[in-house]
C-alpha cells in the first residue's frame, strides 16, 4: 500500500486475512505508543508547542478557569503549557525592564479585566526606569493561597529573565498545613519535591497529597485528560483573542463579609498556640534565595479592615486580629533580619468599598490606587537595579 | 449519539451480523431500532416525557404503516407478530422503573407498568379503528396531524404552551415551561420518512411493506438522529437481501465509522469551543474576530453533521444497508446550486421531490402560467423556506431560507445569461481555473454569511453581527 487510496476508493475485495493484519498492526502501534508515553512523558514538550504568542497574543495572566465555556480559559496542571500561553514567554523587547508579579488571586485579578488588574494598571501608568527603559509588568499571580505555589511559579518565571520580582502575599498564604493544598502543586510533585529538597523546606517530600501516577496513568490513555487540556487551552485562545475575556465575570457574586462571626481562631489555632513555626517563612527565604541577583520586592498586600459586627475580634473573614498582628510583627522581624525590601500595605485600602467577593479581591478603582502606591517603589528598585546592571556591565 | 452508543451499536451489529441468518437479522434490526430510540432519547425535565416521546414515535410509525399499506394488502401473521413484539418491548422497558438507573435503557424511570399496559391496549384499539378508516382520509389526517405536531415542536410559542400543558398534566410547575423542553429525538427525520411514504402511496410509487419493514425503515437506528433520509423502496431492496458481512464491507464500514468519529468527536467538538454563538458574537471586539468565529461555526457544522452521516453510513454498511450519501465536499463547490446538490443531499432531494416539483407543476397547470423566471423565483424561495422552517419556525431560519432562495435564483438567472461565456472559457484552462477558484470562494462566503442567520437565535443579534462583519 503506497497510497491512501484504499481508504476511500472502491478497492478489490479485501480478505479477512488483510483485516486481521490491519487490526494486528493497529493494536501493535497502539500498544507501542502507550508504552512510549510511559517511558517518555510527552506533556512538557507538547506544552511548549503553543499557539499563543505566535498565532494570537499571549494571555496576560496564567490560565485558570472553572467554567471554560464562559471564561474561554481553563485550569490545567501543565506548567510548561501555562507559561507558554502567557505573554511572558514572548522574547523581551530591546528597552524592556521585565517585572514579574507573583501572588494569589488578588494579583491574578478575580473579577477584574486584564487591564484592571494591578499588573494592567501598572503597565497603563507607563513606568520607566531612571535610564529610560520601559518597565513592563507581567502578571504571574495564580488564584490559590500558598507561598509554596508562589515559589514554584517563581522557579519557572526565572526562565523568562525578570529584572525585578514583586511578590505579594497575605497571612493566608503562610499557613504551614495548607501549603500543598493547591491542585497545581499536587499534580506537579517532582518540581515541588526538588524545591523542598534544594531549600530544606519543612514540607514532606512524601506528603500523601502529592498525586502519584501508576504506570496506567502514564499511558496515552491515562494521560488523555491532560492531552485534551493542552488542546483545549490552544482552542480557547481563539475566543480569548477575539473577545479579550479570560474569566467568568459574574455580577451576582456574594460580596465580602463585613459583619463577621465571633470566631477567635485562625485555622483552628488559638492565640496561645500560635508560633512563627506555623508560618512558612522558610519558603519566603527560599524565594529570595532563588531570585539570586534579581532584586525582589516583598509586599504584604492590602486587605479589608472591617467595621461591622465583631470587627473588634477580627479584621475580616480571613483573620482574627491577634493572628494577623502577630504575623505582621514576625514578618517585619524576619525582613529586618534578612535585609529584605518589604512594603507593608496591609492597611493601605481598608474600606469595604474597595473589595468585591473577598477581603483581598480589589475593585478596579482600588487596584488602581494600589498600583499608584506600588509604582514609585517599583521604579525606584528598577532604576537602582538598572544602575547596578550597568555598573556590573562596566566592570566587565 | 455518544461514543458509548456508537461502540455498543457497532459491537451488537457485528455480533448479530456474524451469528444470525438473514431472516433473523431483519428481526434483529427491527428490535434493535425499537430499543435504540428509547436508549438514544435524552432525559427531559418533564416527567415521563422521555418515555412517551419514543412510544409516540412508534405509534405514529404504526399509524403511518396502516395509512400506506398497498391496496388490498392484508394484515399478515408477521405484521401481528411485529405489533405484538413492539407492545412487549415497550412493556418490558417499563419494568425498568424497578431497576437501578445503570441497568435502565430509558434515561429516567419509565411510567408504572399498569398505565403503560393500558396505554398500549388503548393505542391498539385506536390503531385497529384507524385501520378501518378509508386510506385517503387516514393519509390526509396523518399528514395534517404530523405537520401540526411538527409546528408545535418547532414554534417557540406553541412549544411553550405545549410544555405548560404537559407540565400541568404531570403536576409540575408551569412557571418553568420552555419550548426546548420538548426535545423529541429523531422526530424531524421520522416526519420526512412518514410524509414521503404517505405521498408515495398516494401516487402509487410506494412498494408494499410489512409492518416490520416499515418500522425498521422509519426508525433505522444508525440514521435515526441525524439522517440521511433514505427512500423506502431503496432501503427495502437492501433490507430484503441483507448480505453477509465480508471483509470489504467490514473495511469500508469501519473506515466510514472511524472517519465519522474523528470528524464529529475530534474536529467538530473542538471547533465547537470557538464557533460563533449568541454570547461570543456579542463579545467579539473586531470584525476579523467575528469572521474567525463564523468560519469556525461553518466548519463545526459541516464536520459535525457529515461526521454523523459517516457514522450512520458506516454502521449501515455493517448492517448490510447502504444509506445514501449526504455530503460531497460542499464547501468546494463553484456555485450555490451545486452547493445545494452536495450539502444535506437527501434533504435537498426530499424537498425537491415533495415541495419544488409539486409546486412547479401546480403553477404550470394554472390558466395563467408564470414566466420561467417567476416560476424559478417562487420555486426556489418556497423550497428554501421549507428547509429553513424545518429547522425551526423562527425569523432567523426564515431569513436563512430566503437568503439561499434568492442566492439560487440569482445564480440561475446569472448562469442562464452567461452560459455562452462559460462555454468559451473552456478554451482558456488557466482563466477557467481562476474563475472556478473565485466561484468557490464566493460560494463559500455566501454560505458562511448565511450561517449568521442560522446560528443566532435572535434576528436583531444576527443583523448586528452581519453589519459588524464589514466594520473594519
Amino acid at each position: 500500500m503506497t497510497t491512501w487510496h484504499w481508504l476511500y476508493a472502491a478497492a478489490p475485495p479485501y480478505r479477512w486475512r488483510f483485516v486481521a493484519r490491519v487490526l494486528f498492526k493497529t493494536a501493535l502501534l497502539f500498544v507501542a505508543l502507550n508504552l512510549l508515553c510511559v517511558a517518555v512523558n510527552p506533556l512538557p514538550t507538547l506544552g511548549r508547542l503553543s499557539a499563543y504568542n505566535r498565532l494570537f497574543a499571549g494571555r496576560p495572566r496564567l490560565p485558570y478557569g472553572e467554567n471554560p465555556a464562559v471564561a474561554y480559559n481553563l485550569s490545567l496542571f501543565q506548567l510548561e503549557a501555562m507559561f507558554a500561553a502567557h505573554e511572558v514567554a514572548r522574547p523581551p523587547r530591546g528597552d524592556e525592564f521585565r517585572v514579574v508579579l507573583i501572588g494569589d488571586s488578588s494579583v491574578w485579578g478575580i473579577l477584574l479585566r486584564p487591564e484592571e488588574t494591578l499588573a494592567g494598571q501598572l503597565n497603563a501608568a507607563g513606568l520607566r526606569t531612571a535610564d529610560g527603559r520601559r518597565v513592563r509588568i507581567y502578571n504571574l499571580g495564580y488564584p490559590t493561597m500558598s507561598l509554596t505555589k508562589d515559589l514554584l511559579l517563581l522557579d519557572y518565571a526565572r526562565r523568562y529573565q525578570p529584572d525585578l520580582i514583586v511578590w505579594l502575599f497575605t497571612l493566608e498564604s503562610f499557613d504551614q498545613r495548607a501549603q500543598l493544598d493547591p491542585a497545581l502543586l499536587q499534580h506537579n510533585p517532582e518540581p515541588v519535591r526538588r524545591l523542598i529538597v534544594r531549600y530544606g523546606l519543612a514540607q514532606r517530600t512524601d506528603d500523601p497529597r502529592f498525586v502519584s501516577l501508576s504506570w496506567r496513568d502514564k499511558t496515552l490513555i491515562g494521560r488523555r485528560r491532560a492531552l485534551a487540556d493542552l488542546l483545549r487551552l490552544q482552542l480557547y485562545g481563539v475566543p480569548w483573542a477575539v473577545t479579550g475575556i479570560d474569566q467568568e465575570y459574574r455580577d451576582d457574586y456574594t460580596p465580602r463579609a463585613v459583619d463577621l462571626p465571633a470566631d477567635r481562631t485562625w485555622h483552628g489555632l488559638t492565640e496561645d498556640l500560635f508560633t512563627p513555626a506555623d508560618l512558612v517563612f522558610d519558603v519566603l527565604r527560599a524565594g529570595v534565595t532563588l531570585a539570586g541577583d534579581t532584586p525582589i520586592l516583598l509586599v504584604n498586600e492590602p486587605m479589608l479592615i472591617s467595621r461591622g459586627a465583631n470587627s473588634d475580634i477580627r479584621y475580616n473573614s480571613f483573620y482574627p486580629r491577634w493572628a494577623y498582628d502577630a504575623y505582621r510583627q514576625w514578618l517585619h522581624q524576619e525582613s529586618e533580619r534578612q535585609g529584605w525590601a518589604l512594603l507593608d500595605l496591609w492597611d493601605a485600602l481598608p474600606d469595604a468599598a474597595c473589595y468585591t467577593d473577598s477581603a483581598v479581591h480589589l475593585t478596579p478603582v482600588c487596584a488602581g490606587q494600589l498600583a499608584a502606591s506600588l509604582g514609585p517603589e517599583i521604579v525606584r528598585l528598577a532604576s537602582s537595579a538598572a544602575g547596578e546592571g550597568e555598573r556590573s556591565h562596566g566592570r566587565q | 449519539m455518544s461514543l458509548t452508543h456508537i461502540l455498543v451499536f457497532a459491537v451488537l451489529i457485528l455480533l448479530t451480523t456474524i451469528t444470525l441468518p438473514v431472516r433473523w437479522r431483519q428481526w434483529a434490526l427491527f428490535v434493535g431500532s425499537v430499543l435504540a430510540i428509547y436508549w438514544l432519547q435524552p432525559a427531559l425535565t418533564i416527567r415521563r416525557l422521555d418515555f412517551l416521546f419514543p412510544t409516540a414515535t412508534l405509534a405514529l410509525v404504526v399509524a403511518g404503516w396502516l395509512a400506506t399499506r398497498a391496496p388490498g394488502q392484508a394484515v399478515t401473521r408477521a405484521d401481528r407478530l411485529a405489533a405484538l413484539l413492539i407492545a412487549a418491548l415497550v412493556l418490558v422497558l417499563s419494568f425498568g422503573r424497578y431497576l437501578v438507573p445503570a441497568y435502565r435503557l430509558t434515561p429516567s424511570a419509565p411510567p408504572p407498568v399498569l398505565p403503560v399496559a393500558l396505554g398500549l391496549a388503548g393505542a391498539g384499539v385506536v390503531l385497529l379503528a384507524l385501520s378501518r378508516v378509508r386510506d385517503n382520509w387516514l393519509r390526509l389526517a396523518l399528514t395534517v396531524g404530523v405537520l401540526a405536531l411538527f409546528a408545535v415542536l418547532k414554534t417557540e410559542a406553541l412549544g411553550t404552551a405545549a410544555s405548560r400543558l404537559l407540565r400541568s398534566w404531570q403536576g409540575q410547575t408551569t412557571q418553568l415551561a420552555r419550548a426546548d423542553e420538548l426535545s423529541w429525538l429523531g422526530f424531524s427525520y421520522v416526519v420526512f420518512r412518514l410524509l414521503h411514504t404517505l405521498r408515495d402511496r398516494q401516487t402509487g410509487q410506494l412498494p408494499a411493506l410489512t409492518l416490520r419493514e416499515y418500522i425498521t425503515y422509519a426508525i433505522f437506528f444508525p440514521a435515526f438522529t441525524a439522517g440521511p433520509i433514505d427512500r423506502a423502496e431503496r432501503f427495502l431492496n437492501d433490507l430484503r437481501a441483507l448480505p453477509p458481512l465480508d471483509a470489504t464491507r467490514f473495511v469500508h464500514g469501519g473506515m466510514r465509522l472511524a472517519v465519522g468519529i474523528g470528524k464529529k468527536f475530534v474536529i467538530a467538538d473542538s471547533l465547537a469551543l470557538l464557533a460563533l454563538n449568541v454570547t461570543n458574537a456579542q463579545q467579539a471586539q473586531s470584525a476579523a474576530g467575528l469572521w474567525v468565529l463564523l468560519y469556525a461555526y461553518a466548519f463545526q457544522l459541516y464536520f459535525d453533521f457529515s461526521g454523523y452521516t459517516d457514522i450512520a453510513i458506516g454502521l449501515g454498511q455493517w448492517c448490510g444497508i447502504r444509506l445514501p450519501e449526504n455530503f460531497s465536499q460542499p464547501y468546494l463547490k463553484r456555485n450555490i446550486t451545486v452547493f445545494w446538490q452536495s450539502w444535506h443531499i437527501t434533504l435537498s432531494q426530499w424537498v425537491r421531490s415533495y415541495v419544488f416539483l409539486p409546486l412547479s407543476r401546480t403553477l404550470l397547470t394554472r390558466p395563467r402560467k408564470p414566466s420561467p423566471t417567476v416560476l424559478a423565483l417562487i420555486g426556489q424561495l418556497a423550497t428554501m423556506l421549507a428547509i429553513g422552517l424545518w429547522h425551526g419556525v423562527t425569523w432567523g431560519f426564515v431569513v436563512w431560507g430566503l437568503w439561499h432562495g434568492v442566492g439560487l435564483f440569482v445564480h440561475k438567472v446569472y448562469s442562464d445569461r452567461t452560459r455562452p461565456y462559460y462555454l468559451r472559457l473552456r478554451q482558456h484552462p488557466r482563466l477557467g481555473r481562476a474563475v472556478e477558484v473565485a466561484g468557490i470562494a464566493l460560494t463559500f462566503h455566501f454560505v458562511v454569511l448565511g450561517w449568521v442567520w442560522f446560528a443566532l437565535p435572535d434576528l436583531a443579534i444576527s443583523w448586528d453581527v452581519f453589519v459588524r462583519l464589514w466594520r473594519w
